[in-house]
Order: structure tokens, then sequence, then C-alpha cells
């Protein structure tokens, strides 16, 4: 029994299902990928490494890679294939999450929609299965395992016991219009650094010539005031002659955990994966690419361990290991770079982006980029001696 | 025009501004917050921290007014 039907679980019902696991994906919506809640920038590259074929259905646009851009406007241009996780193509994500849950029905998997998990059902202090409401009715769906993939608000973990609770300082809130009649940089998918979002950054994905989500995340403790978020975003928008005349198509709000590893993902009867487990990268935001990588694990984990009978803690710990081993010291080095960059000034970002544009960088990672800076400001990097 | 606000006597949601983005429900501390995805509701373990109050992104949630005068 999987709770949500976004990537995380489409791409844990599929594989648990390829490995004959009987699997019943519950999501709350009406339909599954909509509204749209994302900034849907995702890179070429590891998609097909989890057995998604690149689709022109839910490719939106293609970009050559990412522009990242200083307060005081120095750019730094970094191709798509040495730029992470989130740049590439731009996505439909509503069709994506569709095409992932069509896959993971064609590997057997039932689907429920407009159904709300209620509460975990126990039986003699075993997770037996969760109370569902739908259409107006409740009722008691049994299950061996429950597998939260309920995203950034998820509750299966913390119903069951699994400590995911975050600090103000690891939550980034997000609000991002889709807007067209503007004028994006049509070559790359642009991330825009300094106090116009403080503990954040402005990004602007081109979804075609004229027509791009542009958003905004902020780190939550610099957000003093009900309603603040609304009125950073507008600034950009209003300061940028490129999208100021521009046109909403859409508004879409969220947040995103921008924390370090959490300890545990998976007890008795219970497994998290994707935003549930807090996998999403503290640095980008982008949430998509760890949790297909280890909904996969998760989906394969769960086919054994339907065979074996046995969704013990201990039984599922293959999959805490094996999630750890492909995203685990990525995501905790990035966290801790996130806590020093939450704090540099203008001044600061202006500096490093220069240095960058100038010397260049081959691969985009923290690594790379303290290297870089190691020669032409060590005072800054020495701040940073921790994550080299 | 009216302004369409639930009070739960614990916290106020404008639900003309409620994008039912789930913002708060993750943030919470207390784990208070429930969204069906249409309907948000808080429960009694509710400290009336005021933390939902800064994450929501629209600005859709408040102190309940009794709390503001007091």
């Amino acid at each position: 029994m999987i709770v949500g039907a976004g990537p995380a679980g489409s791409i844990t019902a599929k594989f648990a299902a390829e490995k004959g696991a009987s699997v019943l994906m519950i999501e709350k919506r009406q339909e599954i990928g909509s509204p749209v809640r994302c900034g849907e920038g995702i890179a070429r590259r590891w998609i097909e490494n989890v057995g998604i074929p690149l689709d022109r259905k839910w490719v939106a646009y293609e970009v050559e890679g990412a522009k990242i851009v200083s307060p005081n406007g120095t750019e730094f241009h970094i191709d798509e294939r040495h730029a992470g996780s989130e740049v590439g193509t731009v996505i439909e994500r509503d069709l994506f999450d569709k095409a992932l849950a069509r896959q993971a029905a064609k590997a057997g998997a039932d689907i429920i929609l407009k159904a709300t998990v209620m509460s975990i059902l126990k039986d003699n202090g075993k997770v037996s299965g969760v109370r569902v409401e739908q259409f107006g009715e409740r009722f008691d769906v049994k299950a061996g395992i429950v597998v939260g993939a309920d995203g950034f608000e998820s509750q299966i973990g913390r119903w069951a016991g699994l400590d995911t609770t975050l600090k103000a300082k690891d939550i980034t809130i997000c609000l991002q219009y889709r807007m067209t009649d503007i004028e994006p940089d049509p070559d790359y998918c642009e991330f825009i650094l300094g106090s116009g979002a403080p503990g954040g950054y402005v990004w602007v994905f081109p979804k075609s010539e004229d027509t791009a989500n542009v958003g905004l995340g902020m780190q939550l403790p610099k957000l003093k005031k009900k309603g603040e978020m609304r009125g950073y975003l507008d600034a950009f928008i209003e300061k940028d002659e490129r999208f100021r005349k521009g046109k909403k198509l859409d508004i879409v709000a969220g947040a995103v955990s921008t924390c370090a590893p959490i300890e545990r993902t998976v007890a008795d009867g219970i497994l998290l994966v994707g935003d549930a487990a807090r996998t999403i990268d503290p640095i980008t935001g982008g949430g998509i690419a760890n949790a297909c990588k280890a909904g996969k694990v998760a989906g394969e984990v769960l086919g054994r361990a339907t065979q074996e009978k046995d969704f013990s803690a201990e039984n599922l710990q293959e999959y805490e290991k094996g999630w750890r081993e492909l995203l685990e010291e990525d995501l905790y080095r990035n966290w801790m770079a996130k806590e020093k960059l939450v704090t540099l000034s203008d001044e600061t970002f202006d500096m490093i982006i220069g240095t960058l544009a100038e010397v260049g960088v081959d691969k985009l990672s923290i690594f790379n980029i303290l290297k870089v800076m190691e020669d032409r400001h060590p005072e800054l990097v020495e701040e940073f001696a921790d994550l080299l | 025009m009216g302004v369409k606000i639930t009070d739960s006597g614990l916290m106020m949601v404008d639900t003309d501004l409620c994008l039912h983005c789930g913002a708060c429900v993750g943030s919470c501390p207390a784990n208070s917050i429930f969204l069906n995805e249409v309907i948000i509701t808080f429960d009694e373990s509710c400290t009336q921290c005021g933390l939902c109050v800064r994450v929501c992104p629209m600005g859709a949630i408040d102190e309940p007014e009794e709390k503001k005068e007091g």
C-alpha cells in the first residue's frame, strides 16, 4: 500500500509490482499530477537510469544549461551535462506524473483517487493497513506495509513515530507564477541569487520561447510577516523588464525541506520515500531525481520483502542502506553548504559568481566551486573548510 | 465581497487565499494541521505558535480574532 501517487509513489509501485508485490496506490487528489506544484526542471541524465524513457509528451522544453546570476547581474553559465539534477529539460509535471503512474499500473499496481488516508491501522501493535475516506465514506484497507510517499506534508511518517519534523531553518517556502508573453532566456534555466530572495533564489525555467515558470524560494526564518512571499516575487517581476508586462497562467505555492538526512526512514510495516523521507536537495530544492532514485531501491526491496512476507524494520534495512549509499553523502554536504549560503551577503555572491564566470568550473558541485575559490579568495573558503 | 474565513478558534484561514499547497501542514512543529486537499483543519494539539502564519506563501493564515485582541 503506497500513500501518494507522485513520482516517488509511482516508481516505488512500479518496481514493487514488477517483483510480484500486490500494490495499491492511494492518491488524495482527484487527478494525478494536478494541480502542479513544482518548478518543473529536471536533468536528462538520471531519468533513464531509473527506467523512465524520455517522452516528448511530457518534455515541454529543452535548455542548454544553467545560468547563475549574481545580485550585480554577473552571469555564470554551465552546460546542462554538468549542472546538477534539475537542469536540462523543463517538463509538464502533470503529464510526467501521469506517465509514471501509467507505468506503475502497467506493472500491475492498482490506483484509487480522491482518497484521503485518515490514520494507520494496527493489529496487536503491528501495522495492518490504513483508514481511508473517499467520496464521503470511510473504509479500511488492509496491507502488510504502508509506504509514505505523501510528499512534503507527509503524515504517515509522523503518525508512525518516525521523526520527520523540520526546524524552521530547514524549510524553504516557494511561490511561482507560470507567465506568458514574457522574454525568458531561451537557452538557460536561470537561477538568480541574493537579497531579492533571502536564503533562497529566484528561478526562471522556460517552457517555451515566451512562457516560463518564474518562482522564488525563501528560507522560512527570513520571512517575518504574514504574506510577505508575494511581495518578494511581485517585486522581482516588476523590476525585470523581460517579465513586467507578462501575464500569469498559473499560480503555484508550496514548501520544500532543506535539511540534513533524517535518522530513520523505515519502521516495522512503514517505509518513507521521496519528499516524505526528506530527500530533497538542500541547495536546489529539487526533489524528483532523489525521489525516483530512492523509489527504485524501495520498490525492489519491497518486492523481495513481499516474497518473504516480512515487512519488519530489520528486513527493510536494505532500503535504508541502499538509498543512503546513493544520496546521503551529497545530501549532507549540500545541507552543510546551504547552512553557509543562507548567511552570505550580496557582495559575497557577486565575488563568487564573478570568480566562477572568469575561471569556470567543469562540473557544478560545492566541492568544485570551493576549489576554484580557494586560489582567489582563501578567506571565504576558510569558512567552508569542513566541506573540502 | 466578503472574505471567506474559517475560524477554528485555534487559527483563522482565509479560504479565498488558500491554495491547498500543504506548506503549513509539513512545516507545523506539532503536526496539528490536516488537509484533505480541499479543507484545512487544525486539531487541538495546535499550540498557536504562529509559524504557519509566516509559512503560508499566500498569507491565508492568521491568528484568531480573540487572540489578536487579547
